[in-house]
């Protein structure tokens, strides 16, 4: 018997090759290309007067120097704006290389071609450009100010202005029902700066082939096909004529889903130019200043509540610093504005952001993509609620939550796909009460006070979430069984390292019925699937997951329809076991999926002994009295399919830390962390919970590490992984989990995203128990000893 | 992230590269042991040396040789080494409560000492030992040789008493008398990271327990370690377990008088002084129960002689 698959903790069939070095990764390819580095701004603000290369002539190995000026065509024009939307009345993107102005430091100008890395960083420090500088704008409320504006025609600095409300069941605006509530609460919080930090950086390598007047182009990209169709955009290529290829990619957590990047168009253009292969591969300082950051945010709250701590109302105002241009629209502060909303049934809400531009590297989403922002406004406010009225923190959720019985819910929004914020399925109440469990919430008040007869400081907190997952358009799979018996699946959206190869077998064998070794998996690859969207807003598992499930359906029923006819038997009475197609109870009767492939390509030609069965007068089942390919039909065991979800399913989680603080140093330390999961039915238990590790590590750093330290100048003071504090596995607390499985009723296979989950609440999280522990409000993340202990002064 | 081009010599014995580092050595030379701050100095073009001599093949240079009187450390020692020697450890336990603190264990595999101390980090572990213990730094030349004191050497942040030409061969750890003791904390933002705040301590005891001498090195406070003999403020109780003991708060006051913090990044000036002060006590409370617990042993052995 065929152990069934889905569901099961299948280790990762990637790893073997990943951790033993055998991975491509994009500078593993092209060794011989020609290599490009660029000049970019050290400036944050600052008009080109001139760039003068002369001195750079002179290395040796130097190929090509390129500026604005010598972009042709689409090239030469803004890079596109990927998502408008009506609020974003004054979008703007930067042009692959500055035109006359620099928005921020590392903003690429000058473009080098030679013949290794080397030597074109060699001439690089040799172009001198001249710039005439302009006051930079930096902080999101000096920019709201606007003194100085950063883009010339952006009035206030403002990109985009949102307001969404939605009013109570009896018909009050947020602001009345806050008026009218019994207790109100106003507070400011902040969230600084971080980014996704892959461990791979950006990379493009590009091979132009003149005979056959078409272009391959490795990106590690999390979109590849996007990306293949704006390159052919840009260089006015026939779509045909042109591959993109995501090789391994060493993460993205969603700096990769942006596209096309400078690098992405520039590459291939330079390769067409130049007859050659050429390459550019991110470095890390790079990375910090030319790529995409997130998080950084400003909160206004007003707050309405009873006496059980029902949100009566919830008014915020959130300004958001989207760095100098907007490539991705205003999805991140979208979703903050919407998952703020968490489990939560709200009385009556008002959210607005400005979305405000400064000379900061640009904002794009990055792993929670707005959400964790969004949750730590909720999750604080639901404890400053307490706090107020002296209840437990858990009352007070609880006191607010969906209950089970609710769904569908309709939170009344415009969520990120522009499709209602409607939730699908979920079971708050009872993660809530798997939580406190977990982390022992009843039992913490006598280990708080065993703790505090030593002389420790410990404190606990916790946090809830929605997150809206899975979203469109679509996605598709196909699936095909050869005549060796392999079952070969493809999907056009990419791999960073969730274990796609792993979970999309798993769907494929149990779905048609054959072993895992006979599976293989493919993605990301234009010349196999053409039609994608990409990976990214916890939507690979859900999307392609369910499409390669649905294009297996197909394959198994048109292997059925052709086994039934060689087994002269009902196709409804057969099975599939093991890879062999049998009568249910008769398994002698029976024919294996290979050979049900080589009779499903009617063949004039036999190239081996499988074929020959396949061939003409070899008296197979099909009648005289019909077309070797039936009408209707296609030659091959093979099928395609799509999904396209009507909207997003809502995943669930909530988390628990314990604290301790060092009452002399101000240390902070996780002693336990807690997490209950739902992500509907689980695909694969250990590569969810592999998934949330990360995601809480990530988490840990925002909480507790990571910022970006600008400078009143727009220089970023820790561009490298010496003073940008990443987690290291030593900040990473062992995380204990618990899976909640809620299907969902939108999909075939009744799953959720899982992919961004662990980081999204852990800031607010970790903000709760140090609170609990000081007795000290904590507004601000992340948190370091020295801000601890400054805040110990103030409030002491 | 690649670095200017520069001329690779890799002399094969000491004589061979004081000559190669008398030749090249005014025309901006560097040294290159573990390489651990030097190579990602060089790839983001932070330093830009004509020429890079690598003394990796010189032989002889690895040594660590303990005596009665101190520690020699050669210039091609690895932390790891340094770590893991046991006739250091007994001469110095200084040496391995620092090397613990150093970064992590593939950076202590490659990275040196004596390159610790020439790089001269004010947030670095190893000069604030050096300055502690009042050890010094052996410079060769071709044609000859100078010993640095500490005091000396260290001139200011990343700069050393080092001049062209010259190569650092060996650095001398001096042990301390009997009835003595060490230790080190440090708080870093993570593990293995340069500390916000970091005081090495020494402290040694009269037969009776009372403190004679008691120093502390500060680290990440300063321009160069900040030495703070601290002896005088620390009364004359006898340390005692259980006891109110020296008075360490008024040693930890002392301490945060003499040194010049500044704000980073990572902390404030104000929150470096008060961990400093914080960290005082912990080092030199632990460094006098070492003390206390060298004395008895040497007690023990002083009786254990006469029998």
């Amino acid at each position: 018997m065929t152990t069934k698959l889905f569901g099961e903790p299948v280790r990762r069939r990637e790893d073997a090759r990943l951790i033993t070095g055998r991975g491509r990764y994009l500078d593993d390819l092209g060794a011989d290309a020609l290599a490009v580095a660029f000049v970019r701004s050290p400036h944050a603000h600052a008009r080109i007067r001139d760039i003068d290369v002369s001195a750079a002539l002179d290395v040796e190995g130097l190929v090509a120097i390129y500026t604005w000026e010598d972009l042709p065509g689409a090239l030469a024009e803004p890079l596109p704006l990927l998502i408008p939307h009506p609020a974003l009345t004054h979008g703007r993107t930067a042009y692959p290389l500055a035109r006359e102005i620099v928005r921020h430091v590392g903003e690429p100008v000058v473009m080098v071609v030679a013949r290794d890395r080397y030597l074109a960083e060699d001439a690089c420090s040799l172009i001198r450009v001249d710039y005439e500088m302009r006051k930079p704008v930096v902080g999101v409320e000096e920019a709201a100010e606007a003194v100085h504006l950063v883009h010339e025609d952006v009035p206030g600095n403002v990109g985009a202005h949102l307001v969404q409300e939605v009013p109570s069941a009896d018909g009050r605006s947020a602001r009345e029902a806050i008026e009218a509530a019994p207790h109100t609460l106003a507070f400011r919080l902040d969230v600084e700066r971080s980014a996704c930090m892959p461990l791979e950086g950006k990379g493009v390598y590009a091979r132009w082939d003149a005979d056959d007047q078409s272009l391959r182009v490795y990106s590690s990209t999390q979109s590849s096909t996007s990306v293949r169709m704006a390159i052919a955009a840009k260089l006015g290529l026939p779509l045909p004529k042109v591959e993109v290829i995501a090789p391994d990619v060493g993460g993205g957590f969603g700096v990769k889903i942006v596209h096309p990047w400078p690098e992405e168009v520039l590459i291939p253009w330079a390769a067409r130019l130049l007859g050659r292969e050429v390459k550019w591969t991110e470095d890390r300082r790079e990375h910090f200043v030319s790529s995409s950051h997130e998080r950084g945010q400003v909160q206004y709250v007003r707050v309405g509540f009873d006496d059980d701590g029902r949100v009566l109302g919830l008014d915020v105002n959130i300004l958001h610093d989207h760095g100098a241009y907007t490539p991705y629209g205003i999805i991140v502060p979208i979703i903050t504005a919407t998952q703020l909303l968490g489990p939560y049934k709200i009385g009556a809400y008002r959210v607005e952001f400005s979305s405000i531009y400064t000379n900061t590297v640009q904002v794009t989403p990055y792993r929670g993509a707005g959400r964790p922002q969004g949750v730590f406004c909720m999750e604080r406010t639901m404890d400053k609620i307490a706090a107020h009225l002296g209840l437990d923190r858990t009352e007070v959720r609880a006191a607010n939550l969906i209950q089970p019985d609710e769904f569908p819910y309709d939170q009344g929004m415009i969520f990120q796909d522009g499709r209602p914020l409607i939730y699908d399925s979920g079971n708050y109440p009872e993660a809530l009460r798997m939580l406190k469990e977990l982390i022992g919430w009843d039992s913490f008040p006598e280990m708080k006070a065993a703790a505090a007869a030593e002389g420790r400081t410990i404190g606990i907190g916790l946090a809830c979430y929605v997150e809206g997952t899975g979203v469109g358009p679509y996605e598709g799979g196909h699936v095909q069984v050869t005549s060796d018996g392999r079952v070969h699946v493809s999907t056009g959206l990419t791999s960073q390292g969730q274990g796609h190869e792993t979970v999309f077998a798993q769907i494929a064998a149990t779905e048609l019925g054959v072993p895992i070794e006979k599976v293989s998996v493919v993605t990301g690859d234009t010349r196999r699937f053409g039609y994608a969207v990409g990976t990214f807003a916890s939507r690979a598992a859900v999307m392609s997951g369910n499409a390669i499930a649905l294009a297996c359906r197909k394959v198994r029923e048109k292997a059925l329809r052709i086994a039934a006819d060689a087994l002269e038997a009902d196709p409804r009475d057969l099975e599939i076991t093991d890879g062999v197609v049998h009568v249910a109870g008769t398994p002698s009767a029976s024919i294996p999926l290979a050979t049900v492939a080589v009779l499903s390509n009617p063949l004039r030609y036999a190239f081996d002994e499988e074929a020959q069965r396949a061939t003409q007068f070899a008296g197979g089942p099909s009648s005289m009295d019909r077309p070797p390919v039936e009408e209707g039909t296609e030659p091959g065991l093979e099928g395609r399919d799509y999904y396209s979800p009507i909207r997003s399913t809502f995943a669930c989680g909530m988390h628990a830390a314990i604290v301790e603080t060092d009452p002399l140093t101000a240390e902070i330390e996780i002693l336990r962390y807690a997490v209950v999961h739902d992500c509907g039915r689980l695909i694969n238990p250990m590569i969810v919970e592999g998934q949330i590790h990360g995601g809480v590590a990530q988490g840990v750093g925002g909480a507790l590490y990571e910022k970006m330290a600008y400078d009143e100048h727009g220089q970023l003071l820790n561009a490298s992984f010496m003073d940008f504090l990443m987690p290291y596995a030593t900040e990473v607390p062992r995380i204990e989990t618990a899976h909640l499985e809620t299907p969902s009723p939108l999909n075939p296979l009744g799953i959720k995203g899982a992919g961004e989950a662990g980081v999204i609440p852990v800031s607010a999280v970790i903000a709760a128990a140090i609170e609990d522990a000081e007795g000290i409000p904590i507004d601000r993340m992340p948190i370091s000893p020295s801000d601890l202990h400054h805040l110990r002064l103030e409030t002491g | 992230m690649k670095p200017s081009p520069f001329e690779y010599h890799a002399p094969a014995d000491l004589d061979e590269a004081l000559d190669v580092l008398a030749r090249v050595g005014p025309d901006g030379g560097k040294v290159l042991a573990g390489g651990q701050s030097l190579i990602p100095l060089l790839n983001m073009r932070l330093a830009a040396p004509a020429h890079l001599v690598d003394v990796n093949r010189v032989a002889g240079l690895d040594t660590v040789e303990a005596g009665p009187g101190g520690v020699r450390v050669g210039a091609l020692a690895r932390h790891a080494a340094v770590e893991r020697s046991l006739p250091a450890a007994a001469v110095q336990p200084l040496l391995g409560q620092a090397l613990r603190l150093v970064a992590h264990p593939v950076i202590r595999n490659r990275g040196t000492v004596v390159g610790s101390l020439v790089h001269a980090d004010p947030s670095a572990e190893l000069p604030a030992v050096l300055a502690l213990l009042g050890g010094s730094v052996r410079l060769a030349h071709r044609g000859g040789e100078r010993d640095v004191a500490a005091a000396e050497f260290f001139t200011g942040p990343m700069e050393s008493d080092t001049a062209p030409g010259e190569l650092a061969v060996s650095a001398f750890f001096p042990a301390l008398p009997p009835r003595s003791g060490t230790a080190f904390h440090e708080v870093a933002r993570r593990h293995g990271d340069y500390a916000m705040a970091g005081v090495a301590a020494a402290v040694t005891l009269d037969e009776d327990l009372r403190v004679t001498a008691a120093r502390v090195a500060c680290v990440s406070v300063g321009p160069v370690p900040m030495v703070v003999d601290v002896t005088a403020a620390c009364g004359g109780s006898p340390v005692a377990a259980g006891g109110t003991g020296p008075d360490w708060d008024a040693a930890a006051a002392a301490v945060r008088d003499r040194i010049e913090p500044e704000d980073d990044i990572h902390a404030t000036a104000d929150y470096r002084r008060h961990l400093t002060g914080v960290l005082a006590v912990r080092a030199l409370r632990g460094a006098a129960d070492g003390a206390a617990a060298d004395g008895v042993a040497a007690a023990r052995a002083a009786g254990e002689g006469e029998r």
